[in-house]
């Protein structure tokens, strides 16, 4: 069901992912920014294209795996030392040499969960709607073969001829709006 | 089947190494895709799926029968008494998270050694991962006992206001295991999103549209994404390396930290992860080895996959080959101590002395024919070589475990051990569990990761200098 009326953009196909590289890479320098590269494998020098050059999954994986160490860490001092201190064969209470193999276990395991779901959260997924599965060729290609660069209609400098003309430049096989 | 002499022009032999095509040349983004998705997408499932599906379906039952009577009955009937408290249920436990932490190592450790040619098989060897996992786990909950309060393992406030004892490497294990297993899901789940998407767009019935559409959460490709995920891809990979190799040290440790002879080792750690890969690279090639031929994925998963996951062997066989050396070393030449030299001569020529000998046949003397290259090309050949290994290694963990309990210091608490009709069908059943969630997965999910196959496509690379450069501005 559409939730807005309008244009969301215009997409180009092409058959390569070089002539997608030169594409984006021709449109950040005439100064379009609201666009995107659709690819059905990752084109590191499509997304440096289009100005995309830093993510901050990595920042978002260390969050979580220091917050996982200093979970289980205190957790185990807690539990040892005040909550239910056992004796041991006489081994200290705090035992952080014993702690450091849970602990360890739980950095990875937040910092491995903080990655995944980070990605998504980052990316927006899940998302199972949006207005480029209305292109008509949009899913029989964006995934398999083809290689997309999307325009967006939000751009200041978008204009549906000229930049359809723009695109029309670098020989796409087509190009077609994309309704909302 | 024979090895073939192979003419000076195949096609799948690079004409300056001499060595064998990752992927058979002539591949397009479309056809590696259509080859990979119509396995899944088919409306025809073969007959072949379904005999193989129920027949793993007829083992997982006599697991169920297996499980519930041990519900009933209690571990009583098992053969695990005293001295032999653990018996098949450990030595289960312990091969069976060994083989899956191939899957992570070829998924992770060659990802970042950045080894192209583990793509066609790492999708298929995480999945056993996890599958393996499923069926390592199974072992240490119904081992214990009353495991309707295994989760006591877990610390939780309770009304007993007890909490556990985080100075014992069982508790370790509990981490290790879980940690272990919800990592290797999350990657494989990750790693698939993709392909997911590529089934959505692909599935041509209404159902298929929905599951996939579903499960791939909307990934649509936009680079901005695909950067994204190659971060947290390459942040997965780089922490379930030291997670796999922690996994199986912590295991060992259940062994190391106890004081029985045969089991206090400093070389455990090592020599349990080296033999994990080991058994888990047999048990990729016995998976992969049928799987390319009845899909007929020879073009994909190529003699060079066979080939090159024969050396891995070849040399984590020979660190474990190490291990063994060294347990001699120090038990007869150096410990000087009796209870060691009589643990190794138990281990050898004592009333178990034949399974020492079966696992250095398989484990040792018979892998030694992976030297050569002939046979290591020879598709039967290393079916048949991963199957010994797989039971070397299984016969490797029954050595440690029952050998070193059933001969302990004092002789007056020695015992024997001879598994019960419930013990086999309980290992049987978690082989036909393994296999029967490994038919599942091949019919219902892409077990070659589509992406990284177009990635490494020739037509992947980006030529800037091959198109006129139109007139930027207006």
């Amino acid at each position: 069901m559409p939730v807005r009326e309008g244009n969301y953009g215009l997409l180009a196909e092409f058959d390569t992912p070089s002539q997608l590289v030169q594409a984006a890479e021709g449109a950040y320098k005439a100064g379009y920014r609201r666009m995107d590269c659709y690819t059905p494998y990752p084109v590191e020098e499509a997304a440096a294209a289009i100005g995309f050059h830093k993510n901050t999954v990595s920042l978002v994986c260390l969050i979580g795996g220091l917050l996982g160490l200093a979970a289980m860490f205190g957790l185990e001092t807690w539990i040892s030392l005040w909550a239910f201190p056992l004796n041991i064969a006489g081994r200290p209470y705090f035992s952080w040499v014993a702690f450091a193999v849970p602990a360890y276990e739980w950095t990875i395991l937040y910092a491995g969960l903080s990655a995944a779901f980070g990605m998504l959260a980052l990316n927006g997924l899940p998302q199972l709607y949006h207005p480029l599965f209305n292109a008509p060729n949009f899913r029989s290609g964006a995934t398999t073969d083809k290689f997309f660069l999307c325009m967006e209609s939000t751009d200041p400098k978008f204009d549906l001829t000229e930049t359809r003309g723009f695109l029309d430049r670098y020989t796409p096989v087509s190009v077609v709006e994309v309704e909302y | 089947m024979a090895t073939k002499d192979v003419p000076v022009n195949d096609p799948m032999l690079d004409p300056v190494t001499g060595e064998f095509a990752v992927i058979a040349p002539g591949h397009t983004f479309k056809s590696v895709t259509e080859e990979i998705s119509r396995i899944v997408l088919t409306p025809r499932t073969p007959l072949g799926w379904f005999f193989g599906f129920t027949l793993a379906g007829g083992f997982v039952l006599m697991l169920l029968v297996a499980l519930v009577w041990l519900f009933v009955k209690g571990p009583g009937i098992w053969a695990v008494t005293i001295p032999v408290a653990w018996g098949f249920a450990i030595v289960n436990f312990v091969w069976w998270i060994g083989i899956g932490h191939a899957g992570t190592l070829i998924s992770a450790i060659l990802l970042l050694f950045k080894q192209g040619w583990r793509n066609s098989i790492n999708r298929f060897a995480e999945a056993m991962t996890i599958f393996a996992v499923v069926c390592a786990g199974l072992f240490p909950l119904i081992h214990v006992g009353r495991p309707w309060l295994a989760y006591w393992l877990l610390p939780y406030p309770n009304s007993m206001n007890v909490w556990p004892q985080f100075r014992s490497p069982l508790m370790w294990d509990c981490f290790a295991v879980s940690t272990y297993a919800t990592i290797s899901v999350v990657f494989w789940y990750i790693g698939m999103l993709p392909d997911l998407g590529t089934l959505r767009d692909r599935s041509q019935s209404r159902l298929g549209q929905y599951f996939y559409g579903m499960l791939s959460m909307g990934w649509r490709g936009s680079v901005r994404h695909w950067a994204r995920y190659e971060s947290a891809s390459i942040l997965l990979a780089g922490l379930a390396t030291p997670l796999v190799l922690s996994v199986h040290t912590v295991i060992s440790f259940d062994f190391a930290v106890a004081l029985l002879p045969g089991w206090h080792d400093t070389i455990f750690p090592p020599f349990f992860v080296a033999g994990a890969i080991y058994s888990g690279f047999a048990m990729v090639i016995t998976l992969a080895i049928p799987i390319r031929k009845f899909y007929h994925l020879e073009d994909l998963v190529t003699l060079r996959h066979i080939d090159n996951m024969g050396k891995v062997m070849l040399a984590t066989g020979l660190i474990v080959a190490y291990g063994y050396v060294s347990e001699v070393f120090m038990s007869y030449l150096y410990s000087a101590s009796h209870w060691e030299y009589f643990m190794m001569w138990n281990r050898m020529f004592g009333p178990m002395g034949w399974s020492y000998w079966v696992l250095i046949t398989c484990n040792i003397a018979l892998p030694q024919l992976l030297w050569l290259r002939k046979l290591r090309r020879n598709v039967a050949f290393m079916f048949i070589i991963s199957l010994v290994v797989n039971t070397g290694m299984w016969f490797e963990r029954f050595v440690i475990v029952v050998t070193s309990l059933t001969r302990d210091y004092l002789p007056s608490s020695w015992g024997t051990y001879r598994a019960t009709k419930w013990d086999y069908a309980t290992f049987a059943g978690t082989l036909g569990l393994f296999t029967f969630l490994f038919f599942l997965f091949i019919r219902f999910l892409p077990m070659i990761p589509m992406s990284e196959i177009r990635l490494m496509l020739p037509q992947a690379k980006i030529h800037k200098e091959a198109q006129p450069v139109p007139e930027a501005g207006d």
